[in-house]
């Protein structure tokens, strides 16, 4: 057996790696997978970085953050898989949702109609700023609220307030008064539902449809000393999220889930939220997604749309350089090399252009076909990875 | 002339631990260290202080705020790297395995904040290794109890003394390969469901 230390937190999307160890994926392919729940992003940062974990959970931005050196450590860290697309939401507190509902009894509907009510809201706003709490400031959730905020004529700068709030501690924030609404994975929506403490106004999957968010993040100096280990656990994390995606397994994977030692939170509320239910919302199509649509494939026009966004918001300059850095910390080719043996369909291209896609698309792929999308923006945009500049500059 | 001396500032929501750092520091001659254990204004005090090292715990949930704060402060002015030297993996791995994270300006010398910095990763080994050993002794006396408890209730079920309620026990424990304390508290349990222990 290998040992392979992993870090996660605890979040839904911490599945496929809880799963690997507890329906024995991981040990099928000679892998004792050795799981570290952590207590913050930057504690997983750290303990890969110095090599007390070998692989981890991580935000999809965080591993390009890293390697642009905007992380106060620079150990590089690469993305050979992806651990799912969906999974956030959008909580606002009881309070100010009732302040949108009496703006727009529908403002739940769409993001436009929810953003347009919350612009509204805002701008007539006296008094302090709304505060809106993200997990991590190179985090999909600050990337995703800020683009949210911003399409709706909302400047996350100058209108509102964005701080950093642990996700387990975001209902209690809420609850507290600390800040009016947040971005987190679940289940801390549904948590702070349940507490009575907020409402879910949007989510992820809504603003941009199949979109990335956790990924698996390794070392990149363990990833060229241990290939044979990297492609024996990408073969087992791909046969551990056709596990998690089947809604037969559901109920068995959010028990599994909701041990203390794992997320801590009721196994209910965990099912509901596999099975895209939301509190509030009804079912929301493509919530969360842990293997279809090429859900584990690590497009580099993913990194190379976060790297837009930390461009757009003044967190680096733009360079081919630092676009070339972004785009090869995303690794399809050792994805293809650990699943073309198992005859897995991949995507023959590395990067797609994101939001084209309205409907699931059939689309040839090596070794079969893949259904990719709908994967749209919900302000209508797309991302052309190959038009990098002209898309940032669109913003302006 | 010397540099100016160095502003330590220590953020640990353990106020034992804090007070050894600070002490050890100060016994070291440095006079300028602050402590804060609580993060509500953690921004104002950063601003107020200006540190040039800070110094928390590895653990500390709120990490990731504090260093979105840390990037926005005007004090600590340039960006800041964690642990001195970036360059060693070893010295990295030292104070993570103690459970220490510091941040540093950045472009302080390495020799004026090493010191400073080897301190605290040992003040942290120090308290850990005083709080198991505090455990340790708290389980040890919970364990004394339980085996008091389980005697008594022998002593009274089975009508014997007290040493052959210990060796009724002792037996017991040898022939089922059990600890002492697990077979006490089977006979608690066993007495709290109704059953009179055999």
């Amino acid at each position: 057996m290998i040992k392979i230390r992993a870090g996660f937190l605890p979040l839904l999307d911490s599945a496929i790696l809880i799963a690997a160890h507890e329906k024995g994926f991981a040990k099928g392919e000679g892998l004792e997978l050795q799981l570290s729940r952590e207590t913050s992003w930057a504690n997983i940062r750290d303990r890969l970085s110095v090599g007390q974990l070998d692989v981890a959970q991580m935000l999809a931005p965080l591993p390009v953050a890293q390697n642009l050196g905007l992380s106060p450590l620079k150990n590089r860290i690469i993305v050979p898989f992806a651990l799912g697309l969906g999974g956030n939401a959008i909580t606002v507190s009881n309070e100010v949702f009732q302040k949108l509902h009496a703006i727009d009894r529908d403002c739940r509907q769409t993001p436009t109609r929810a953003g347009a009510a919350l612009r509204q809201l805002v701008h007539q706003r006296l008094g302090p700023k709304l505060a809106f709490a993200v997990v991590h400031a190179f985090s999909s959730h600050a990337y995703e609220l800020r683009y949210w905020l911003s399409a709706c004529g909302i400047d996350p700068r100058h209108d509102v307030d964005i701080t950093i709030v642990p996700p387990s501690l975001m209902a209690d924030a809420l609850t507290g008064g600390a800040i009016d609404g947040f971005c987190v994975g679940e289940p801390w929506n549904s948590v702070a539902v349940a507490r009575e403490s907020g409402t879910i106004l949007t989510t992820k999957s809504a603003i941009w449809r199949s979109s990335p968010e956790k990924v698996l993040g390794v070392a990149e100096k363990w990833a060229e000393a241990n290939a044979e280990s990297v492609d024996a656990l990408l073969l087992a994390l791909h046969r551990t999220a056709l596990w998690c995606q089947d809604p037969i397994h559901h109920s068995e994977l959010a028990d599994i889930l909701s041990r203390d030692i794992y997320v801590g939170v009721s196994a209910r509320a965990l099912q509901s939220t596999l099975a895209c239910q939301l509190p509030g919302l009804g079912v929301v199509p493509d919530f969360v997604c842990f293997a279809d649509r090429a859900a584990n494939f690590p497009w580099q026009s993913h990194a190379l749309w976060f790297f837009s966004q930390m461009v757009r918001w003044n967190e680096i300059g733009f360079s081919a350089g630092a676009a070339e850095v972004a785009r090869s910390t995303y690794r399809p080719d050792i994805y293809r090399r650990a699943l073309a043996k198992a005859g897995v369909a991949l995507p023959g291209g590395s990067s797609k252009v994101e939001g084209t896609l309205t409907l699931p698309t059939r689309l040839p792929a090596l070794g079969g076909e893949l259904v990719l999308g709908p994967d749209g923006f919900f302000d209508g945009r797309t991302f052309d990875p190959d038009q990098i500049e002209s898309y940032i500059s669109s913003f302006t | 002339m010397s540099p100016p001396e160095l502003v330590v500032l220590i953020i640990d929501e353990s106020i034992d631990r804090a007070l050894l750092i600070e002490q050890a520091l100060r016994e070291a001659g440095h006079l300028n260290v602050k402590t804060i254990h609580q993060l509500k204004g953690v921004a104002r005090e950063i601003e107020a202080h200006g540190p040039d090292v800070i110094v928390m715990d590895l653990g500390n949930p709120e990490r990731d705020f504090l260093e979105h704060m840390f990037r926005l402060s005007k004090s600590l002015r340039k960006p800041i790297a964690m642990f001195v030297d970036q360059s060693s993996d070893e010295a990295m791995l030292n104070a993570v395995e103690a459970g220490v994270s510091a941040y540093v300006v950045d472009g302080l010398k390495r020799e004026r904040v090493k010191p400073i910095l080897d301190l605290a990763i040992a003040r942290f080994r120090s308290f850990e290794k005083l709080r198991s050993e505090r455990d340790d002794a708290v389980q040890a006396l919970d364990d004394r109890k339980q085996i008091e408890r389980a005697k008594g209730v022998l002593m009274q079920h089975q009508k014997i003394s007290e040493s052959e309620a210990f060796e009724m026990m002792r037996n017991a424990a040898m022939n089922q390969k059990r600890t002492l304390v697990d077979i006490a508290s089977a006979i608690i349990m066993a007495a709290q469901i109704g059953r009179s222990p055999r």
